[in-house]
């Protein structure tokens, strides 16, 4: 049978605010346990909460970046429940009255086509704190730092269709929050945490199977895989004859396998209702209006822009718009060289593998966006050939020169265009290689294509690479036919 | 509608509340009663009536982005049952 | 000393005619030799007032004034006070000594009050008689085989009994004008969000409120000043400025238009009560004020509605008790589900436990709409009814309780006829105005309340209409023989 398979995503975003939503205490991560820990984030009888501004505005920033509809006034409910990271036994977050209502987030594919997934929601609630196993004496360690740090819980629509789809959704949504400066992305510190609601279908079939939520899955790599193993794990069971059962799994990248949740299967009746200690929230027009006025070049404005105003492929745009870092290095570079496709060329080529060679992210380039746009410039005015230009960068990067053209000097790469002393030069090569200039010219056309490519490399290596490859293409031409 | 045993005892485990064997028949009787009480609402015609959930019907205000706490742990977990390392201890938690 | 109120104790201290530190050692053995018949403290805490006392003496010396500057009071054991066990009354607050001061009680210090302990209360504020206190019941000063009416009944025995001149309480249902009315005291429940609720343990937030109880309505006028205000920390305190209290208690009542809601008057009310409120009322007309009936048709759908809101939200309130991160734990539990039901099972008392389950069904899936949804209309309707009233009258006037004190353990078996006590006062909480018990009079030896109530923020009128019904009438100085 085929089968279809159906994901929606709650992805969790931690707010990068100074301080939690509901307390004054600090939300920096890592700090020693329980220092960050005020009376409020305790749950210490008698205290109350009061909602922090920022996080209410960075709520509604993201609202607007997805075009969603966002309500006059939004309530915050208790979602009841006992555990120990739970330090009041709810959790205060919203349920009828959220924040931000329907929006919407294109996406664009590995294929360069673009998908419209729809966002149902996105909400305010607080963080819960952590649970650490190690052993103390068969004990848990609880450590409430973490609670009351502020999330935004963006859940989409049942719009995904395949994890690679899945994948391409959270990457634009960690771009946009990034873009908005409203969460840091960092996963593998939590700040973006990704459920996945899965199930699948017989294509064809309108309505859904049953689903299960892979809870907590904290990298790109991580959602494709738990994604696919739990769509080959429900098909299976199905084709066994089995069912699959509404459920809370845990994905496991070491055994790279789903299990499901002891701890949460109880937990379904959190009886919310609207807190008591916190009144509706107000969003007024003209603060919505304001926070219209500030946002920034969001991702899918940048990408369509640089196909346009650069000619950029969807492809070659979708990657450099990926970051708002990365854009503004590729903005920069084509600032300094006027060559918007040879600043996608090496942006996205020498530059990311060099990045991801040493892990380094944009902001940590060891070459900087002037530096690669002067270097480009010396493509495009010949002073030094494409293969050259790679020695220059490499130069850069390990510091051997403040500009490319320091490099070029120090080094001695300028390119040679004197015609009189590339074909004396290629007088030395042809006649070093008398036998093989025989053969070309009793060859046929099609056999010297291939010949041709070998005088060329000759003459390179001859010149150091320094030749003008076009020139040297020429003149050899001109030498062996004529 | 009267509440049957079982759901008292679902009540009291949603609720994490320990109750004696020898409490719930008492415990069910006393929380039908109280339930009598509280159904006499459903004789009230509310229709087309907004619930009222804070009687001032005030809204919300907001506190500025600012961190203003400092770290007072010990003196916070001085009064807790169980602690190590700055943790609070509980027993193990089975995810 | 011990039978001065509190104006007469500023006067007194003004003059010199003792210290703050003589009149609290005066009043701290007075606590040792009587308190043990009453048992209305939880806590004394005689050093910290002894401090407290000292450092008033020396402000005043170096020129400062104040009228609560060496004023001794106490605080209901559910508001936080810094190091102090504070208990609520409960099991599960064994060993809290609150790691910081409630806002009411931070106020009460600055002005210079003089806290000598913490005063028995029902557990966690679920009652009416004080007798769900784990520190045992309290006994009512007027007849200590009676109760004292809850749950700030510590507050109100201890004031009776002329331990203190006054105290905190708190009021989600009737807590501060019950017990007052049953010791023969003059209490206050401000308009809800008048006065913190930071610091002070909650039990259901949209209903409580604190207050101040006292001897006369001039002495709740000068702890009202120092207790209100607006709080930053809690988000329902509202941003308005507090009303000068005791200019407004000297306001003559010319004029004033009272309304006496029928349903107050009608069947389950005790016909001698009655009696002694329609004597107060004859007591107001004498004094230039006009009466008015009025009706607020939906008072008896109150109780029901009262019984879902508050339980509902102690269900949730009260779920921070875990075992966890302070107060009662249970020994040895084997797993976390063991921790949570034997902590929380052997730290609540009956009647909590009660509450919480009741809270915990109403809100569980299937039954919100019918339960919580639908006491939330009632409120509405509630509110609605004063919103009418008060467009014809200014205060409203009945009896606080329908009954005298009770024997203690005679309404233990049947929380449903405890409930009903609560009658007349609970209408005020789920409407969030400020309502005021003051003595009017004895039935057989026992204290008879009347109850006043009044407009959003209009505590300076309730304040006004008592102070002058004081100042004809004697019953407030009564005082309970052997105290």
């Amino acid at each position: 049978m085929q089968w279809e398979t159906v994901i929606g995503l709650e992805i969790h975003a931690q707010l990068s605010t100074q301080s939690k939503i509901f307390s004054a205490s600090a939300i920096a991560f890592g700090a020693e346990p329980n220092t960050q820990a005020s009376l409020i984030d305790l749950g210490m009888p008698g205290t109350l909460p009061v909602l922090n501004a920022e996080a209410v505005r960075m709520a509604c920033k993201f609202g607007l970046a997805i075009d969603a509809h966002i309500a006059p006034q939004n309530v915050f409910a208790r979602k009841n429940y006992f555990y120990p990271d739970l330090p009041k036994g709810y959790q205060t977050s919203q349920m009828d009255h959220p924040i931000v209502g329907k929006g919407f987030l294109d996406i664009t594919l590995e294929d360069g086509s673009n998908k419209r997934i729809g966002i149902t929601r996105a909400h305010l609630e607080e963080d819960a704190g952590k649970s650490l196993h190690e052993d103390f004496h068969g004990m848990s360690g609880i450590d409430l730092n973490r609670a009351g740090t502020p999330l935004l819980e963006i859940v989409s629509e049942p719009d995904i269709r395949s994890a690679k789809e899945a994948v391409a959704y959270v990457k634009a949504i960690h771009a946009l929050v990034r873009y908005l400066g409203i969460c840091d992305g960092n996963m593998a510190e939590g700040s973006l945490r990704c459920d996945c609601n899965v199930s699948v279908r017989p294509k064809g079939q309108a309505e859904f199977g049953t689903r299960a939520e892979i809870k907590n899955v904290n990298s790109f790599r991580f959602i494709e895989k738990a994604i696919n193993h739990e769509v080959q794990r429900q098909i299976e069971l199905i084709e066994d004859g089995g069912k699959v059962v509404q459920e809370t799994r845990l994905y496991d990248p070491n055994k790279d396998q789903t299990r499901s949740m002891r701890s949460k299967e109880e937990a379904n009746d959190y009886r919310y209702f609207p807190c008591p200690d916190l009144l509706p929230v107000v969003i007024e027009q003209s603060f919505l209006d304001q926070i219209r006025a500030s946002l920034p070049e969001l991702p899918v404005e940048k990408r369509a822009r640089f196909q346009e105003q650069f000619g950029l492929s969807a492809y070659d745009a979708n990657v450099l718009a990926a970051s708002r870092e990365l854009a503004d290095y590729f903005e920069a570079v084509n600032g300094v060289c006027g060559d918007a496709k040879l600043a996608a060329n090496w942006v996205m080529g020498e530059l990311s593998s060099l990045l991801n060679k040493d892990n380094l992210e944009i902001e940590q380039s060891p070459v900087s966006a002037e530096q690669l746009g002067g270097m480009i410039l010396r493509i495009k005015d010949n002073t030094i050939s494409g293969k050259i230009a790679k020695m220059v960068f490499e130069a850069l990067a390990a510091g051997e020169g403040t500009t490319a053209d320091d490099v070029i000097e120090k080094k001695g790469l300028k390119q040679v265009t004197d015609s009189g002393a590339i074909e004396s030069m290629l007088d030395e090569v042809l006649a070093a290689n008398a036998e093989q200039v025989e053969q070309y010219r009793a060859s046929d056309e099609a056999k010297r294509g291939k010949m041709f490519g070998f005088f060329v490399g000759q003459a390179m290596k001859a010149s150091k690479g320094k030749a003008n490859p076009g020139q040297v293409n020429q003149l050899l031409k001109n030498k062996l036919e004529g | 509608m009267a509440l049957e045993r079982s759901e008292v005892e679902k009540i009291a485990h949603l609720a994490r509340l320990g109750l004696n064997e020898s409490e719930i028949p008492r415990t069910t009787e006393t929380l039908n009663n109280i339930l009598g009480l509280i159904d006499q609402m459903q004789a009230v015609d509310t229709t087309a009536i907004e619930p009222l959930a804070h009687p001032l019907e005030a809204t919300q205000r907001l506190r500025a982005d600012v961190v203003t706490e400092e770290n007072h742990r010990d003196a916070y977990q001085a009064i807790a049952p169980a602690v190590e390392n700055g943790l609070y201890l509980v027993p193990k938690v089975i995810e | 000393m011990h039978r001065l109120t509190l104006a007469e104790i500023a006067r007194a201290l003004a003059a010199k005619q003792f210290s703050a530190e003589e009149l609290t050692r005066e009043l701290l053995t007075r606590i040792e030799r009587l308190d043990p018949q009453l048992n209305s403290f939880i806590s004394v805490t005689a050093e910290l007032a002894l401090g407290q006392a000292k450092a008033a003496d020396a402000r005043r010396a170096a020129g400062e004034t104040g009228a609560l500057l060496g004023a001794p009071i106490g605080h209901k054991d559910l508001f936080c006070t810094k190091d102090v066990l504070t208990s609520c009354g409960s099991k599960i607050l064994t060993g809290f000594k609150a790691p910081y001061d409630a806002t009411v009680v931070e106020k009460l210090a600055s002005a210079g009050a003089v806290t000598l302990g913490k005063l028995n209360m029902d557990e966690f504020a679920m009652g009416s008689a004080n007798e769900s206190s784990h520190y045992g019941p309290v006994h009512n000063p007027w007849d200590l085989t009676r109760v004292p009416g809850g749950s700030s009944g510590g507050s109100a025995a201890a004031i009776a009994a002329r331990l203190l001149p006054a105290a905190t309480g708190t009021d989600t249902g009737g807590s501060i004008r019950q017990p007052a009315a049953l010791t023969n005291l003059t209490g206050i429940k401000p308009t809800y969000g008048r006065v913190s609720r930071w610091g002070m343990i909650a039990y259901a937030s949209s209903l409580d409120q604190g207050g101040p109880l006292a001897r006369s309505a001039e002495d709740c006028a000068l702890m009202l000043q120092a207790m209100a205000g607006f709080d930053p920390k809690d988000s329902t305190s509202v941003e308005q400025p507090v009303d000068d209290y005791l200019t407004a208690l000297n306001q003559p009542l010319n004029g004033l238009r009272i309304g006496l809601p029928r349903e107050y008057f009608g069947s389950g009310l005790d016909a001698r009560i009655g009696e002694k409120v329609l004597a107060v009322v004859e007591e107001l007309k004498k004094l230039g004020a006009t009466i008015k009936d009025i009706s607020l048709p939906n008072m008896q759908h109150a109780i029901p509605a009262y019984y879902v809101i508050a339980p509902a939200e102690a269900s949730s309130n009260l779920s921070r008790f875990d075992g966890v991160r302070f107060g009662y734990r249970c020994e040895n539990p084997v797993n976390l589900e063991d921790l949570y039901k034997r902590s929380r099972g052997e730290g609540f008392g009956a009647e909590v436990k009660r509450r919480i389950m009741v809270g915990t069904y109403a809100l569980s899936a299937g039954y919100y709409d019918a339960y919580y949804l639908k006491a939330q209309k009632i409120r509405r309707l509630i509110k609605n009814d004063f919103v009418s009233a008060f467009d014809e009258v200014d205060v409203i006037l009945g009896p606080t309780t329908p009954n005298l004190a009770w024997k203690l353990g005679e309404k233990n078996h049947d929380p449903v006829a405890a409930y009903l006590e609560d009658i007349y006062t609970i209408t005020a909480n789920l409407a969030g105005i400020p309502g005021l018990s003051m003595p009017a009079g004895f039935v057989d030896g026992l204290p008879v309340g009347v109850q006043l109530l009044a407009p959003y923020f209009q505590e300076g009128r309730l304040l006004n209409v008592a102070h002058q019904y004081q100042q004809v009438t004697d019953w407030h100085t009564q005082a309970p023989a052997g105290f």
